[in-house]
């Protein structure tokens, strides 16, 4: 019996998928469709519209009293029944389930509403009403780094929560030796690989146990489950967590439903009821999670052949606007293997994680590899680019040679298979990478823009449990404790019929995990595939698991099949132990195949599987001695090779590392800047493959994600703070339209680490296809530095320099340009002047008449005199159907009568918040008066996060419409009448007239 | 994400829907194929008492050609009308420019009325309008009238229409003889909001571009046959004009850029086909 299946079985081969069937003809049982207890109370929660705010007081009386509220939870209760959860560092920063004096992200949950429906539960949303004073935000690393900047969390004084400095090797002596000095400074947006189904919790609190049970999709890493324990004040065994068997997809995303188990697990006990939460798509896109974002400076020295002698890195991730479980884990995922693909022997790096007003990050595809080689290999580019080389032979001259595996890695790593050099040969040749030159430079001879780019990276997969210490210093390690390993159990067991039923501690999110195990558990036994049941959903009280348990890291294929087909030959063994005595031969020489148990020499001697199943269950008493039943074996298995951080801070993140190196054409438009991705090959060394057909859908998939974090998606903020991406007719993931078929490739290097010599093979390309495209368009512009997302615009700025005037003589309204590439992101400004049918003093007694000024506001309904000059008004301001009554602050300051006065307003509705302030000036013009005006205002909440591309032409419209009124009131025409005449169709077309 | 109560009507006739229309005023809202509605609901950006269903009125589902108009019942489905036999020669541009849409599967639903009525600022179907100076015919309990697509559009979101009136067609010209027309729309991916769409009309002696999603209404400009350096210079003072906003998909510069390049590209395309 050997210890890997014979190349006959499954393993290896493209088996088709066995989950399909349940998820295309709509029988799958998603958390959503799980039925609820009876009196689950359904949960709608209140989000902060501000980025940055004090929580004055929420009043909850008005949603109290809609029919069908159960219960409004703020703070006070989550104060009452949790703690804040643990933060990874050491630093005083209280992180609650509900805000509870301060919202520092827009989203941030604020309130519960519990209600017998989700409808009526929102129907009492818009009836809470939050009173907050708005902080000033910190949206940019530059505004994180400032010392005068607004701290996010008062105790901890700065944005700045932690930083490590780490050297390896004399780096020192590298740079001053080398030839070449060679630098990038890059950023990396904050993206996310959005799941189809967004989060779901069913929470209820057994009062006579003193424990929670909650079903919730949430995928692990179960390292954050003692995190959800403390904050709930139970131990973790009164936690007890469910998954449902099916999932709409992860990708990591599915962590981040833990602060939502606590709140829902609050909400459940402080009702005495069941509660059920479902996110809905604005709230995942604004407040669930995010990759991190990362600004990263690198300077290498390079020997004039482009070898890189040592490499300096500074690295700066913004994790949001609390350090959120697992983080900082994004940043040191990949410590052991901040050297790539490449022997480069020195290395040294500043590691600083900084807070911003954004949504806290987490687990996401890729998870720190598409920031840390966005940097890397834009640095390789450059280095063939300053020293004349081609970027080919760059990375060949760096790559770790065969002979050199297992390769340490300057920080600790440990690289443990693969021939680099071998996969790049085949993948330029059998991805035809002349071809593509030709193509390439045909293209260029017409004057088109088309560039090459290539990107070669290791791939972690297995995370060790320990990498996240790095954060720490040794001193602090020792006192914590060592954390390493990755442990994987999984458990396989025989029914009495024969059947086999394999469980995991995996959270499958779509992968194929019951096609893999039946796979591997059939070879085991000798069974059809149809004999092996895998039991997808999952029980903290009754299943076998660590906390490194979970769906992460690609650590399903190396580490959770590897320990499934140990637990199931373990089994087997016993299984023969049990059979040998009846058919008189030694366990050893029993073959399983065939779904019959017989000796090697002799097939007919032979039993079959399900009588030796059953003779566990029926006749233990008819045992050889001293033998227990074949009933049930779990295995915990870790990989040997990893130990915690060293004094050093040495760590192999990782228990082993695929190999991709990808290359690819594009052309970009002269006039639109839109890129076209016209070839892309990638050859992945993912160790021993176990379906090919997984391992191409992965890769299609990781793909796609890349695309979109190269071209298309990004969670866009307004420097106020404002959310911008909302929908997903803002943040764009690209579609079958937009991703083009990749030409895969692959060479099998079994990793010497897992059972079966697999390795992590989904997330590679989210890894290395954002910068490969990078490089292309670069490549295809001559530009040095590009900024992902690569968007038309931002192209196309490269492109065409300049803009041509404004013509003389030109009566459109100038407005102020955006800065480059962060349109939106501004507040909203403007200016326009009116001619108004009155003398300055008429206009300015209408102005100063709070009658005038009620009838002057667009939908006001109440305006009250609360001080000199300042008034609380009712106003329903919207544009077309499109309306939110808001409770609005108005005052008119820096009174100059009747020359100037500033008219500022501040106020919120369900929709959010807007503010703004306009100062008006009155000119004497002839018989009449010349009114100008220049505005700000900002918008933030629900309606700039789904509304943006209106947003400006919206004020626009509203402040237009004070101004028709204006006129109106001082003795003009009806401002806007049924059928416009011409002049105003004329100036309006003129820009003139909003 | 769910709506805020509303009661739901779905009339039979016309006369029931525009009775209550009136009835309901302000806070009553129209709703066709809902593809831009039920997401405004849903979000609850949009919350009326009352919510009119357009779609078992058979009057609001025909197509006529008649006078040099080709009129289109405010119900008839953007697919319905593209998928007409004749559509390419009776209105070419509407035949280039519908596939540009939205989705197809959005296309089943949403309809032409619905499209021209919520006027968002870089849809296609108003654009159309304003490029072939069509009309749009509004009815009320009280009357009919007919406004220019010109006089219709204001703002983002925003018509002529009262609040008592029901979009019942829509009119576009029928193809003029020695006219040839051309569309181009970018949008960042397929099916998405054009981030500029233009459309070019060139008869002997007139050139007229229209564009959308760069001002807050689709808008047209005429011009003489410009040629060269003196196209160029319109195109850039039509741009300047137009202005446009930055969102975070694009700059003002950018859609400029694209009102000069494209533009001069649809006028081109246009051309090429007037004189083959």
């Amino acid at each position: 019996m050997t210890a890997i299946p014979t190349q006959h079985g499954y393993v290896g081969r493209p088996v088709p998928r066995v989950e399909d069937a349940a998820l295309l003809t709509g029988s799958a049982r998603y958390a959503d469709d799980l039925p609820v207890k009876p009196g689950t109370l359904h949960a709608a929660i209140l989000r902060s519209p501000h980025a940055h705010a004090e929580l004055l007081g929420i009043d909850t009386a008005a949603a109290r009293t809609v029919p069908g509220v159960a219960a409004v939870i703020t703070g006070e209760e989550a104060k009452r029944f949790s703690s804040p959860f643990l933060v990874g560092v050491k630093a005083p920063m209280e992180h609650w389930c509900l805000a509870v004096d301060r919202v520092r992200y827009v989203g941030e949950p604020v309130a519960v509403v519990l209600a017998d429906s989700r409808y009526v539960a929102e129907d009492a949303l818009d009836r809470i009403g939050a009173r907050y004073r708005p902080l000033p935000p910190v949206m940019t690393f530059d505004q994180a780094f400032d010392a005068a900047s607004e701290p996010l969390h008062p105790a901890l004084g700065s944005n700045l929560v932690n930083r490590r400095d780490f050297t390896y090797g004399d780096v020192d002596g590298a740079f001053a030796a080398a030839n070449w000095r060679v630098s990038v400074e890059v950023e990396f947006p904050r993206n996310s690989c959005t799941p189809m189904e967004c989060f779901v919790v069913l929470a209820d609190f057994d009062a006579a146990e003193g424990g929670y049970e909650v079903l919730s999709n949430f995928s692990g890493p179960f390292a954050v489950h003692p995190v959800m324990a403390r904050a709930l004040k139970v131990p973790g065994s009164k936690l007890r967590l469910k998954s449902p068997p099916h999932s709409g997809g992860s990708f990591g995303n599915k962590q981040a439903v833990f602060p939502y188990i606590v709140l829902m697990g609050v909400c459940a006990r402080a009702t005495g009821r069941p509660v059920k939460w479902v996110e809905d798509r604005l709230e995942h896109l604004m407040a669930a999670t995010s990759a991190t974002a990362r600004r990263m400076a690198l300077e290498a020295a390079v020997a004039a052949d482009g070898r890189v002698l040592a490499l300096r890195m500074e690295q700066t991730e913004d994790c949001g606007a609390y350090l959120r479980a697992p983080e900082p884990a994004s940043l040191y995922r990949n410590h052991g293997n901040l050297t790539g693909a490449y022997d480069i022997p020195t290395l040294s790096v500043v590691n600083r994680i900084v807070l911003t007003n954004k949504t806290p990050t987490g687990l996401n595809r890729g998870f720190g590899g598409g920031q840390l080689y966005y940097g890397l290999e834009r640095l390789m580019h450059r280095v063939a680019v300053e020293l004349g080389l081609d970027p080919l032979d760059v990375i060949r001259r760096n790559l770790v040679p065969a002979a050199a595996m297992p390769h340490a890695t300057a920080s600790g790593g440990s690289l443990d298979s693969g021939d680099f050099h071998a996969c790049l040969e085949e993948a330029v040749e059998r991805g035809d990478l002349e071809g593509l030159k030709a193509k390439r430079d045909a293209a260029r001879a017409e004057g088109r823009l088309y560039g090459i780019g290539y990107a070669a990276v290791v791939e972690p997969s297995v995370s060790n449990m320990g990498y996240i210490t790095t954060v720490l210093t040794a001193e602090e390690r020792r006192k914590a404790g060592p954390k390493n390993g990755a442990q994987a159990s999984a458990t396989v067991a025989v029914d009495p019929t024969g059947g086999v039923s394999v469980s995991v501690e995996s959270v499958p999110q779509g992968q194929g995990h019951r096609t893999v195990l039946a796979q591997v558990a059939a070879d085991v036994f000798g069974l059809p595939m149809e004999q092996i049941t895998v039991v997808t959903d999952f029980d903290t009280a009754k299943d076998a698991w660590s906390i490194a348990a979970g769906n992460y890291s690609s650590r399903f294929a190396g580490a959770v099949a590897g320990t499934a087909h140990l637990a199931a030959t373990r089994l087997r063994d016993r299984m023969a132990r049990l059979a040998a005595p009846q058919l008189n031969v030694a366990a050893e020489e029993l073959v399983f195949a065939g779904g019959k148990v017989f000796a090697a020499g002799n097939p007919d001697n032979a039993l079959s599987f399900s009588r030796v199943a059953a003779a566990g269950h029926w006749s233990p008493g008819t045992l050889p001695d001293g033998q227990e039943a074949a009933l049930r074996e779990t295995v915990f298995w870790t990989p040997e090779p990893l130990k915690a951080p060293t004094d050093a801070d040495h760590i192999n993140s990782s228990a082993c590392y695929g190999f991709i190196i990808d290359f690819c054409g594009v052309e970009v438009d002269r006039d639109t800047g839109r890129v076209r991705i016209d070839r892309y090959v990638t050859m992945h060394d993912a160790g021993r493959i176990l379906n090919p057909l997984l391992a191409e859908g992965q890769i299609q998939g990781g793909f796609a994600h890349a695309v979109g974090a190269a071209l298309y998606e990004e969670y866009a903020y307004g420097d106020d703070g404002r959310f911008l991406s909302g929908t997903f007719a803002d943040y764009l993931v690209p579609t079958a339209c937009e991703v083009p078929v990749p030409v895969i490739l692959h060479r099998e290097s079994p990793s010497p680490v897992t059972p079966l010599g697999a390795k992590g093979v989904g997330e590679g390309n989210c890894m290395s296809t954002p910068v490969c495209l990078a490089n292309a368009v670069a490549d295809a512009l001559g530009v040095e530095t590009v900024t992902l997302p690569l968007t038309p615009h931002r192209v196309a700025a490269l492109i065409h320099g300049e803009e041509p005037p404004r013509p003389a003589g030109s009566t459109a309204p100038a407005r102020p340009a955006a800065a480059t590439g962060k349109p939106g992101g501004r507040g909203l400004t403007g200016e326009g002047s009116r001619a108004v049918p009155a003398t300055p003093e008429q206009v300015w007694a209408i102005l100063l008449d709070p009658k005038e000024l009620a009838a002057l506001l667009p939908g006001c309904e109440a305006l009250d005199l609360v001080g000199p000059n300042a008034y609380r008004a009712e106003v329903v301001v919207g544009v077309g159907p499109v309306r939110g009554r808001y409770v609005a602050e108005v005052a008119l300051s820096d009174l100059d009568p009747p020359n100037s006065l500033t008219l500022s307003g501040s106020g919120s509705s369900a929709l959010g918040t807007g503010r703004g302030s306009g100062h008006v000036t009155l000119e004497r013009h002839g018989d009449g008066t010349l009114v100008t005006y220049r505005y700000t205002a900002e918008v933030g909440g629900k309606v700039a996060a789904v509304g943006g591309r209106m947003l400006d032409s919206a004020a626009r419209l509203i402040i237009g419409q004070f101004f028709d009124k204006l006129i109106a009131r001082a003795g003009g025409p009806e401002a806007v009448p049924e059928r416009p005449s011409l002049l105003a169709r004329l100036l309006r077309l003129l820009g003139i007239r909003p | 994400m769910k709506p805020a109560p509303f009661d739901y009507l779905r009339p039979a006739t016309v006369a029931d829907a525009l009775a209550a229309l009136a009835a309901g005023g302000d806070d009553a809202r129209l709703i066709a194929g809902g593809q831009s509605l039920m997401p405004m609901l849903n979000m609850r950006l949009v919350t009326p008492r009352t919510l009119i269903d357009l779609s078992a009125l058979p009057e609001l589902r025909r197509v006529e050609v008649a006078d040099g108009w080709l009129t289109v019942g405010a119900a008839v489905t953007q697919n319905e009308l593209l998928a007409r036999p004749t559509l390419a020669t009776e209105a070419p541009l509407l035949a280039a420019a519908l596939p540009w849409v939205g989705h197809f599967q959005t296309r089943n639903r949403g309809t032409v009325g619905g499209s021209v009525a919520h006027a968002d600022p870089s849809a296609e179907i108003p654009l159309c309008l304003v490029a072939l100076e069509g009309e749009v015919v509004l009815r009320s309990a009280r009357k009919r009238r007919t406004v220019p697509a010109s006089g219709f559009f204001i703002g983002p979101l925003t018509t002529a229409r009262a609040a008592d009136e029901i979009v019942e067609a829509v009119r576009f010209r029928l193809r003029k003889p020695g006219a040839a027309y051309g569309f181009r729309e970018m949008g960042m991916r397929h099916g998405d909001f054009a981030i500029t769409a233009l459309a070019a009309t060139v008869e002997a002696d007139r050139i007229r571009l229209s564009v959308g999603g760069v001002a807050d209404r689709p808008t047209a400009r005429d011009w003489p046959r410009l040629e060269g350096a003196a196209l160029d210079e319109a195109l850039n003072a039509f741009a300047w004009d137009l202005g446009g906003d930055d969102d975070q998909h694009a700059t003002a510069t950018y859609r400029r850029t694209l009102v000069r390049r494209l533009g001069r590209a649809v006028i081109e395309d246009a051309q090429t086909e007037l004189t083959p």
